[in-house]
């Protein structure tokens, strides 16, 4: 896939150099950058030598925060069954040990039929998503197609792997969900900031793995119907907020259909006991 | 013509034309029509569809008809090669601004985007004007105002009530002048459309293609059948009025005829 959009992120190099670059983000990267100053980021360098000299005056004035203790407390879920994907996303926005948001969506909709989960870094989390979002959006209007789960996992995993070896690479994970439009297969697709990519049948992501793999190990099955894949899932949230130390404000749900998109009703003030 | 000024794109003549945008608006002449009538809650694009071949495959052939995003739409009048370009910036753009501003772009900040690419195209070296006028409509986000915009290649845009770009589009501007009433319902805007169109395609719907934009939804294609009826109708209609003009009153209303057989009989 040629690069439509491109992250601004990086400095031109002669690899970036293309016409994307030259038509849209020339713009949007000097838009970038004056954001970033003027929001209390220190003034560029007089005499600017370089962009990676550039990079690094930014870089170095980075507040410094535990982000690797937040994004295990995220938690992603993701079940596929029968006929549907569902994918969960927990709703606190966390930064340290403070919960700044009780009703975050971590979550975007690529097309009709394929929604992405995220934790990670905060900030990378939403720019690579919606960077994502925004490329598969032009796709379907340059192609009047939508492109497939598949298609769109193996895309991502793209972007991640070369932000990999970027500079400075995206610390993101990821859950992508979907129903194939022709097909109507439900698929359910697992990425970490390493770039792996796996296809699986359910997945989690940071602690969440350690409660809710053993449980949907044990329950689940690829013919589940969506009531059942909701009582799975609850089970899982139920563990969750019986044995993480935080309280990750309940979670948001959506299922994949054929059909397209739809919020799932979920009881989120159901109170747990421990032992 | 051949006096060495329109060799070079960013030369002026002595008397301040540069003939190479000129040909451009010659090149827009020879393309099919393409019609934009705004209504009371509407917009709709009409344009002439070039008759395929015998053997041409016309599910594949792409319509000089297309959205640039969800809500606006866009129809050429001109080279179609070059049109496939200039849509795809236009396409990239509008993703851009989503990606960078979180809001779809309006529909006169797509205009604009796409007129500054034809005049690019006016004043670098070593590239020609692209040979396309364009019509670009659609609603803003939350917004209930239909809006059309025009554009040539010289990199001028203007907004219309009701327009028309390509071959014979001045006795199309024309009909629309005389026909063009303000707050037109649905159906009166897409049948000024139809109307306009066939003052110059002669071979009726099979040839006309029309797209509806309406506010908060994306672009609706109208049926073949859909523009057969109103074809249909308009046709009729035109007949009454020339028979009404040839025997100056309404046919079947004159009793002398009538009269004189009942007394043969």
């Amino acid at each position: 896939m040629s690069k439509g959009l491109w992250a601004p992120r990086q400095p031109p190099s002669a690899w970036c150099w293309n016409l994307a670059w030259q038509a849209g983000h020339a713009r949007a990267f000097r838009l970038k950058l004056q954001v970033r100053v003027a929001s209390g980021q220190p003034e560029l360098p007089p005499k600017q030598a370089s962009w990676t000299e550039l990079a690094k005056s930014i870089n170095n004035h980075h507040p410094i925060f535990p982000h690797a203790f937040n994004a295990t407390m995220e938690v992603l879920l993701g079940i596929t069954g029968k006929d549907f994907t569902l994918i969960a996303a927990s709703k606190a926005a966390m930064r340290g040990v403070t919960i700044l948001k009780a009703s975050d969506d971590k979550t975007r909709q690529l097309n009709k039929h394929t929604l992405m989960a995220f934790n990670g870094e905060a900030g990378d989390t939403v720019q690579f998503a919606e960077y994502i979002q925004a490329n598969a959006q032009l796709y379907s209007m340059r192609n009047d197609t939508d492109l497939s789960p598949s298609a769109l996992a193996n895309f991502v995993r793209g972007e991640l792997a070369s932000s990999l070896r970027s500079r400075k690479p995206y610390n993101v994970n990821l859950l992508l969900g979907g129903v194939d439009p022709i097909t109507h297969k439900p698929s359910l697709y697992w990425l970490d900031y390493l770039a792996a990519l796996a296809p699986v049948p359910y997945a989690a992501h940071g602690y969440a793995q350690y409660y809710c793999l053993s449980i949907l190990d044990k329950h689940h099955h690829p013919d589940i119907t969506l009531v059942q894949g909701m009582k799975l899932l609850n089970l899982c949230t139920d563990e969750l907020k019986r044995r993480l130390p935080i309280d990750f404000k309940g979670m948001i749900v959506k299922a994949v259909t054929k059909d397209g998109i739809v919020d799932m009703e979920i009881d989120n003030d159901k109170v747990v006991k421990c032992a | 013509m051949a006096s060495g000024y329109d060799r070079a794109l960013s030369v002026f003549s002595p008397d301040g034309h540069v003939f190479q945008v000129e040909y451009a608006g010659e090149a827009v002449k020879r393309g099919t029509c393409a019609v934009g009538v705004k209504g009371s809650d509407i917009v709709v694009l009409g344009c002439e569809k070039r008759s395929a071949m015998k053997l041409q495959d016309t599910r594949i052939t792409p319509s000089k008809i297309g959205l640039l995003d969800t809500h606006v739409c866009l129809a050429f009048a001109g080279l179609n090669a070059d049109a496939r370009i200039l849509v795809d910036k236009a396409r990239l753009e509008a993703q851009s601004h989503r990606l960078n501003l979180e809001d779809p772009a309006t529909i006169e900040y797509i205009t604009k985007y796409v007129a500054g690419v034809q005049q690019r195209y006016t004043q670098s070296g070593g590239v020609r004007p692209f040979g396309l006028s364009t019509l670009i409509v659609g609603f803003d986000k939350g917004s209930q105002v239909p809006r059309l915009y025009q554009t040539e290649p010289s990199g001028i845009y203007s907004a219309w009530k009701a327009n028309a770009i390509g071959r014979s589009s001045k006795t199309v501007r024309e009909f629309l002048e005389r026909n063009y009433k303000e707050d037109m319902d649905r159906e009166a805007t897409v049948r000024l459309a139809i109307k306009s169109l066939l003052e110059v395609v002669q071979t009726g719907a099979k040839n006309i293609e029309i797209a509806i934009m309406a506010p908060g939804k994306t672009i609706e294609m109208l049926a073949v059948e859909d523009i057969e009826a109103h074809v249909k109708n308009i046709e009729q209609e035109k007949q009454e009025e020339a028979a009404k003009k040839k025997t100056g009153r309404t046919p079947g209303t004159g009793s002398a005829a009538i009269l004189t057989r009942t007394q043969e009989s």
